[in-house]
C-alpha cells in the first residue's frame, strides 16, 4: 500500500497563500491574547481553588452558584466537567487574597456550602476519609474485636472506601450500597449507617494555588520555552547551516503562536501539562522539519545545476510521503489520548492535536520558503552563487 | 544463520527479559490477575493515579535569621555592659527583609577597639563595618547567611518527616524544592484529607519555660501602663493563659531568657492532669535537667511560664526545685490536642514557620478513572497504529510493531527497575500520555527508514542494499530528530514538578528506547528475513 507517489506540487508556488493562512492564525491569536481572553492560564499559573465535585443526580448549575453565593464566594466559575451522564462540576474560585492561607478556606467553605441537608451528630460518608471511617469503627467496635481490631478495621474502612471511589465512582446515594459491598462486614455496614450519612456530592480533586507559587510558574514556562527553542537553534545550527537553525525555530516559534493563540481564542485553559505539550511540540515539530531539511542538504549536493526553489520543491515532494505518514501516525496515537484520555488530559491532548497539524503544515509551508527567500536576498546583495545554500557535510 | 546474527537476536532476546523482569518480577501465577498484582507492585503510581495529597511550603528562613540576630544583640548588649561600653541604642533597622542587619548607635570612638573585639569573638558570623558619626552597621557574611537559610530548611525537612512518620502515612516524600526557594515538597499517598497533617506539619512547636516576671494584665495597654509604657529591659510582654483559670487570654512580663526549652526535651507524651484534663506531660535531658534544677532552685515561689510558640501556655509558681519532669496542661486541650502536641513536641521544633504556596489533593476515585481512561487511550492508539503498520508495510509491518511493542516493554520495565533500584521514577497520567507519544513518536522512525528502503529499492537496488540504504540515511535524520525532542524533554524535566517531570521521563526515556528498537531490533529482524530468502526474492515491504 502506498500513497504519495511521485508527487510533484509546487508548494513553493503556493507560499503567499501559506503566507496569508499563517499571518490570519498568528494575528488572530495574538489579538486575542493581547485584547480580548489575554492569555487563559490555569490555576496552576493564575492561583486559585479548583474545587472538581461529583453528583449523585444531575447538578443544577444556578442553585449551586446560589449557594456558594450565600457563603460568601462570589463570581465563581462554574462548569459541567467531563460526560454529562457523570455529573461532575468544576468549581473554580479566583484568587482575590494575596495570603496562602485564605485559599485554604475556599475550599472548606465550598463544601460547607453544598452541604445542604446533613443530620446533626453524623459525618458525611461520600466526603471522609479512609481515616475518618477507620477511627469511626475503631470507637465504635461493631464486631467486638480484640488486641488486631487496628487491622481488621482498617481492611473494613479500606473495603467501604474502595467500594465508594472505585466500584460506585466517588458518591454513594444511600448507605445501604455498603451492605453488598465486597469485603465489608454486614455488621460494619449496619454500624457505619448509625453514625454517617450521604450528602449528594463527593469531592473528587481539589487543586489550591497560592499566588507566588503561580507567578513562579509563569516565569518558568516562559523560561522554559524560550530555553527550548534557544536549545534548536543551537543543536540545528550546529548540524546544519546556522540559517536552517533559524528557518526551523522561526517555524517552532510560530506553531507556538499559533497553538498558544488557539487556546486564548477558544479561553481554553492553559495548565501545566498544557505548557508540557507545548514544549514536546517545540522538539516534535522540529521533527518534519528536519526530514525535509536534510533532503534538500542531500539534493544540494546531487543538483548541483538546479535553482534552489526547484529543490526545494523536489525535495517536499520527495519526502511528503513520510511527512504525512509520521505526522498522521503521531496524529492518530494524539487522537486517542484526544477523545479516550478522559477529561484532565484534554487541554493537554488538545495543544497536541493542534500542535501536530499546525507543525506538519508549517515545516512544508514555512521553513522550506524562509531557506529560498533568504537565499534570495543573498542573490540579490550579490554574496552568494545561487545553489550554494549546502549546510555543512556530514 | 550466520553467527553476528545470533548473537544480535540473543542480545535483543537478552534485553527483552532484563526489561520483563522490571515489568513484572518473577509472578506468583502466570494468570490475569497475577499478573497484574506483580505489575503494580513493580510500577510505582505517582499521586494523580493514585490519589494522595501533594504539597508545597516555604519556611520562612527570615525568621531562623532573626532568632539569630536577636541572640547576637542580646549577647552585644551584655558584653557591651561588661565591657562598659557606652552605646544609646541597638536596633534591627529592617527585620524584614534584612533580618541579619543590625546597626549600633552612640558608640565614642574611644571604644572602637573594645567593639570590634567583641564582635570578632563572641560574633565571628558577623561583619562589622562603619564607625562614622558614631554608628556601627553589623551584618552576618554571606557565607553564613546562607548556611543559616539552607539549615533552616534542611532542619524543616527533618521536623516534618517525623512528624509525618508519627502520624502513620506511608510512602511520604519530603524533599526540597525548586533551587534556593526554600521550598519543600511534600507528598502523601492515600491522604485525601490533610487538614490535620497541614495542622500538625504548621506547628513551629517552640517550647520555652521562662520566669514570669510581671502580671497578669487584662490588656497590653495596661499592662505598658503599669511600666510607664515601655517594656522593662531583660522582660518581654506575652500573652496566653497568664493567670490560671481564665479562658481570656492575658497579658503578662516574662524574662527575655528561656530556662529551658524544646532542645532540652527527652520525651513529651499525652497524659491527665490532676484536675483530669488532658495534659502533655515531657522529661527534659541530663543537661536539661541540671540546668532547671539550679534554676527553679533558685527561684522558689517565684512564678513559672511554659511558652509555646510565643503563647504563654500556663504558668504555675515554683514550690520547690524540680529536676527533669514537667507538664503542659493550658488552655482547653482536647485529647487529640493533647496527642498532637505531644507528638510535635517530639519531633523536634521548627526552625521557623512554614507557609503553604500550594495544595493538590486528588480523591482515590479520580485516581481509578485516571488509569482507567489512561489506559484505554493507550491501548487505542497502539492498537490503530499497529493496524496500520501492519496494512500499509505487510511484512515490513511486523518489524515496526515487534520494535513498537519491545519499546513498550523497555519503557515499562526502566519504571519498575526504577522502584527497585529505590529512585521511583513514577508513572503519571501525563506519563500515560509519554508512553502513548512515544508510541506516536516511536513509528516515525520506522517509516523514515520504510520509505526510504521502498525510495531505493524503486531505484532499482537489491534488497539487501536497499535496506542497508536506507538504515544508513536514516539514521542521521533519526538522531537528528530524537535529540531535538529529548532537549526540550530535558528542559520540560528541568522546570516541570511532579506529573509533569514524570511525562519528561517516560518521553525521554521512550525516546532512547526508541534509537534501540526502531534501529537496532529492527535491522536485525531485517537482517534475519533477508537471510533466509533467495537471490532475487522481493521484499514485503
Amino acid at each position: 500500500m502506498e500513497f504519495f507517489r511521485n508527487t510533484n506540487i509546487d508548494f513553493l508556488g503556493k507560499k503567499w497563500y501559506f503566507l496569508a493562512f499563517s499571518l490570519i492564525f498568528s494575528v488572530a491569536g495574538l489579538f486575542s491574547m493581547l485584547f480580548w481572553h489575554h492569555i487563559p492560564w490555569g490555576v496552576d499559573f493564575r492561583g486559585g481553588t479548583l474545587v472538581y465535585v461529583k453528583f449523585s443526580h444531575t447538578p443544577d448549575l444556578n442553585a449551586i452558584r446560589a449557594a456558594l453565593d450565600r457563603a460568601g464566594l462570589h463570581d465563581p466559575k462554574i462548569q459541567p466537567y467531563d460526560r454529562p451522564q457523570n455529573n461532575e462540576v468544576l468549581i473554580d474560585l479566583a484568587v482575590r487574597e494575596t495570603n496562602e492561607q485564605a485559599l485554604d478556606q475556599g475550599k472548606a467553605k465550598i463544601i460547607q456550602a453544598l452541604e445542604t441537608k446533613a443530620p446533626a451528630g453524623k459525618v458525611d460518608f461520600n466526603n471522609a476519609s479512609f481515616l475518618t471511617i477507620k477511627n469511626y469503627l475503631l470507637d465504635k467496635d461493631p464486631l467486638h474485636l480484640g488486641s488486631d481490631a487496628d487491622q481488621k478495621y482498617s481492611a473494613q474502612a479500606q473495603a467501604a472506601v474502595d467500594y465508594r471511589d472505585k466500584v460506585q465512582g466517588g458518591v454513594l446515594n444511600s448507605l445501604d450500597q455498603l451492605q453488598s459491598a465486597a469485603g465489608v462486614d454486614p455488621k460494619v455496614a449496619a454500624a457505619l449507617a448509625d453514625g454517617f450519612y450521604v450528602s449528594d456530592f463527593g469531592v473528587r480533586n481539589v487543586e489550591i494555588v497560592g499566588p507566588q507559587v503561580g507567578g513562579q510558574l509563569r516565569k518558568q514556562a516562559g523560561l522554559a520555552t524560550l530555553y527550548s527553542l534557544l536549545g534548536m537553534l543551537v543543536y540545528l545550527g550546529f548540524r546544519f547551516e546556522w540559517i536552517y537553525g533559524v528557518a526551523a525555530v522561526v517555524t517552532v516559534f510560530h506553531d507556538t503562536l499559533i497553538t498558544v493563540g488557539f487556546f486564548s481564542l477558544t479561553n481554553t485553559d492553559i495548565s501545566l501539562t498544557v505548557i508540557a505539550a507545548i514544549l514536546t511540540l517545540i522538539g516534535y515539530s522540529n521533527n518534519d522539519t528536519i526530514v525535509v531539511f536534510d533532503r534538500i542538504r542531500e539534493n544540494i549536493k546531487l543538483m548541483r545545476r538546479e535553482k534552489l526553489s526547484e529543490i526545494v520543491n523536489r525535495s517536499i515532494n520527495q519526502t511528503l510521503s513520510r511527512t504525512i505518514l509520521t505526522a498522521g501516525l503521531t496524529f492518530l496515537t494524539v487522537l486517542a489520548l484526544f477523545l479516550f484520555g478522559g477529561e484532565v488530559l484534554r487541554g493537554f491532548s488538545l495543544a497536541l492535536v493542534i500542535g501536530i497539524l499546525i507543525g506538519t503544515y508549517s515545516s512544508i509551508a514555512i521553513a522550506a520558503p524562509i531557506l529560498v527567500a533568504y537565499q534570495d536576498w543573498r542573490i540579490e546583495k550579490g554574496k552568494r552563487p545561487a545553489t550554494a545554500l549546502a549546510g555543512k557535510a556530514r | 544463520m550466520n553467527k553476528n546474527l545470533l548473537y544480535k537476536l540473543a542480545f535483543i532476546v537478552g534485553t527483552m527479559l532484563f526489561f520483563l523482569f522490571g515489568i513484572f518480577g518473577i509472578p506468583k501465577s502466570l494468570s490475569g490477575q497475577g499478573l497484574l498484582t506483580a505489575l503494580t507492585d513493580h510500577i510505582h503510581l505517582g499521586l494523580d493515579l493514585k490519589g494522595g495529597t501533594h504539597l508545597i511550603l516555604q519556611v520562612q528562613v527570615n525568621e531562623a535569621v532573626n532568632v539569630v540576630a536577636q541572640n547576637a544583640i542580646e549577647t552585644l548588649k551584655d558584653q557591651m555592659r561588661k565591657q562598659k561600653i557606652d552605646y544609646t541604642d541597638i536596633t534591627q533597622p529592617d527585620p524584614q527583609n534584612n533580618p541579619d542587619h543590625i546597626v549600633i548607635k552612640g558608640v565614642q570612638p574611644q571604644s572602637r577597639t573594645d567593639l570590634m573585639n567583641i564582635v570578632r569573638d563572641r560574633l565571628p558570623e558577623y561583619d562589622i563595618t562603619g564607625g562614622a558619626d558614631n554608628i556601627w552597621n553589623l551584618a552576618m557574611r554571606p557565607s553564613n547567611l546562607v548556611d543559616l537559610k539552607n539549615k533552616a530548611v534542611s532542619q524543616a525537612i527533618d521536623t516534618i518527616r517525623n512528624r509525618i512518620d508519627a502520624l502513620g502515612v506511608s510512602e511520604p516524600t519530603i524533599q526540597e524544592h525548586g533551587l534556593g526557594d526554600y521550598q519543600i515538597l511534600v507528598q502523601l499517598p492515600g491522604v485525601d484529607d490533610p487538614g490535620r497533617v497541614k495542622d500538625i506539619m504548621q506547628s513551629t512547636a517552640m517550647l520555652e519555660i521562662k520566669q514570669m516576671i510581671d502580671g497578669p494584665y487584662p490588656s497590653q495597654e495596661a499592662a505598658l501602663q503599669a511600666k510607664g509604657g515601655i517594656v522593662p529591659a531583660d522582660s518581654m510582654l506575652m500573652s496566653g493563659q497568664c493567670a490560671s483559670g481564665s479562658t481570656e487570654p492575658t497579658w503578662c512580663f516574662v524574662s527575655r531568657i528561656s530556662a529551658v526549652s524544646g532542645k532540652d526535651l527527652r520525651s513529651a507524651d499525652q497524659s491527665t492532669d490532676q484536675n483530669g484534663q488532658p495534659s502533655v506531660s515531657f522529661s527534659l535531658t541530663g543537661e536539661g535537667g541540671q540546668r532547671f534544677y539550679s534554676f527553679t532552685s533558685a527561684h522558689v515561689g517565684d512564678n513559672l511560664a511554659v511558652v509555646l510558640d510565643n503563647k504563654v501556655m500556663e504558668v504555675a509558681s515554683i514550690k520547690e526545685p524540680i529536676r527533669d519532669q514537667g507538664s503542659i496542661s493550658g488552655g482547653r486541650m482536647t485529647e487529640q490536642q493533647a496527642k498532637d502536641l505531644s507528638m510535635v513536641l517530639r519531633s523536634g521544633a521548627l526552625p521557623a514557620s512554614i507557609k503553604y504556596l500550594e495544595e493538590r489533593t486528588v480523591g482515590p476515585s479520580l485516581g481509578a478513572d485516571s488509569i482507567r481512561s489512561g489506559v484505554r487511550a493507550a491501548v487505542v492508539g497502539m492498537v490503530a497504529v499497529l493496524i496500520f503498520m501492519l496494512i500499509y508495510y505487510r511484512g515490513a509491518g511486523i518489524n515496526a510493531d515487534l520494535a513498537l511493542i519491545f519499546n513498550l516493554i523497555i519503557l515499562l520495565g526502566f519504571l519498575g527497575w526504577s522502584t527497585m533500584a529505590g529512585v521511583n521514577v513514577a508513572l503519571t497520567l501525563p506519563g500515560i500520555a509519554g508512553v502513548i507519544l512515544t508510541v506516536g513518536m516511536g513509528v516515525d522512525s520506522n517509516v523514515l527508514i520504510f520509505e526510504r528502503i521502498r525510495e531505493e529499492l524503486r531505484n532499482g537496488k537489491t534488497p539487501p542494499s536497499a535496506v542497508d540504504q536506507g538504515f544508513s540515511h536514516a539514521w542521521i535524520t533519526i538522531v537528528d530528530t530524537h535529540v531535538t525532542t529529548i532537549v526540550s524533554a530535558a528542559i520540560l524535566f528541568i522546570f516541570g514538578t511532579g506529573p509533569v517531570k514524570g511525562f519528561a521521563t517516560t518521553l525521554t526515556f521512550g525516546l532512547l528506547a526508541n534509537l534501540f528498537t526502531a534501529v537496532f531490533v529492527s535491522r536485525t529482524i531485517f537482517d534475519w528475513v533477508l537471510s533466509r530468502k533467495q537471490r532475487g526474492e522481493a521484499l514485503s515491504i
